[in-house]
């Protein structure tokens, strides 16, 4: 086919429309969120005590994580889905997520004594908590991974990689109105080894799903 | 110059998107010209025909014209989708290479691993449903209109546009896929 018969084609195809690719991300937020709200609330739902809870620092403090993670992650992967977008920004912004949970430790680290480091980091809920951050996060993982496709990413396997951290980031602000593990110990290590779970698996969904 | 360039393509190109069939024909006529000579100029020794990276950059910049943000610049956009189809082309090419050298009996056996090579987009139309290729071929190579293609068949217009508009997204998707 010459390239002047194949404009013809695409030309008789200009009327059909797909919608914008920036709203149709704020539309698979918003399904993400739905359905990571229904998993949670019919299986292990908020704490009894959550009205308490979120009157103590270090209840809060997980939340300041998880969303400053889905936020920096939505954002960064808007810019990779859309080519010859710039992400340096996006990427800058990835940063908070880590520094916060990082001062988060080093305060908690001087506020416990030593010898409660380990107790506080192992805490009675790890295995819920990896177990329960993945499940939640893979719904809204598979409606990330099909956006990519409908976007242009031109780096498949990282935009898929940032997917999973979005999930990942909006797993655990679920997952953290249900856990009793408080301490940033906890959260910095378990948490993380979950959502990195999730990473992985949106890495692996760049490179054999999102090909366009 | 590129200044010039990407006012007047992005005025095309919302246009086109608003509607305007013939601003996207001025689009579409543009963009190839600027990126055949992008990809002439990366494409140094031989091996892949520049003139297929142009077809799958226009059919990929076609299916994915939703991933334009109306207010952003258009030339990196358009760049971008030039410059990853490259390396497509190339990567696709190298995998070829190996099944040819290394297991020909193989290659005879499944002929389909040869139906999408990077020659052309015209073997990958050949690999579409019999109705989508009829119509999508009528429109391109034979250069009729939606509705002399409706009348050829005996379908709605609307039938037309469908098979169309699904057969180019099909031939897309096997260059992803690949």
């Amino acid at each position: 086919m010459r390239t002047e018969d194949l404009i013809k084609a695409l030309d008789a195809d200009a009327s059909s429309k797909a919608m914008p690719l920036r709203s149709a991300w704020w539309l698979a937020a918003g399904a993400a969120i739905v359905i990571a709200a229904m998993v949670f609330l019919l299986t292990i739902g908020p704490r009894p005590d959550f009205m308490a809870a979120a009157h103590t620092m270090r209840f809060l403090s997980k939340f300041l994580f998880t969303i400053a993670l889905a936020v920096s992650a939505f954002g960064l992967i808007r810019a990779l889905s859309t080519p010859g977008a710039s992400t340096a920004r996006a990427v800058a912004w990835m940063a908070a997520a880590p520094l916060l949970m990082a001062v988060a430790v080093v305060l908690e680290l001087f506020m416990v004594p030593e010898a409660l480091w380990g107790t506080r980091m192992i805490g009675s809920n790890m295995m819920i908590c990896m177990a329960f951050i993945p499940l939640i996060g893979i719904g809204p993982l598979a409606i990330f991974l099909w956006m990519l496709r409908y976007g242009a990413p031109t780096r498949p396997v990282l935009a898929g990689a940032v997917a999973g951290l979005l999930a990942g980031g909006l797993a655990a602000t679920f997952y953290a109105a249900h856990c009793f593990d408080d301490s940033p110990l906890f959260v910095a290590t378990w948490y993380t080894i979950a959502i990195a779970v999730l990473a992985l698996l949106g890495a692996l969904g760049g490179r054999f799903f999102v090909r366009w | 110059m590129s200044g010039k360039d990407e006012a007047e393509l992005s005025r095309l190109l919302r246009a086109a998107i608003a509607g305007d069939e013939k601003a996207y024909a001025d689009f579409l006529h543009r963009i190839a010209a600027l990126v055949r000579g992008f990809v002439r100029r990366k494409i140094v020794q031989g091996g892949v025909d520049p003139e297929d990276v142009v077809q799958e950059t226009l059919l990929a910049i076609h299916v994915k014209r939703h991933t334009w943000r109306q207010d952003a610049p258009v030339l990196p956009w358009i760049y971008a989708i030039a410059r990853f189809k490259l390396i497509d082309a190339f990567r696709r090419r190298g995998r070829r290479i190996e099944i040819d050298v290394d297991d020909i009996a193989e290659t005879f056996a499944e002929p389909e691993t040869e139906t999408v090579s990077e020659r052309d987009i015209g073997r990958a139309l050949d690999g579409l449903p019999p109705a989508q290729r009829s119509v999508v071929s009528a429109i391109s190579v034979e250069g009729q209109s939606i509705g002399e293609t409706a009348a050829k068949f005996g379908i709605s217009e609307t039938a037309v546009r469908v098979s169309l508009h699904r057969g180019l997204a099909a031939i897309a998707r096997r260059f992803g896929r690949e």
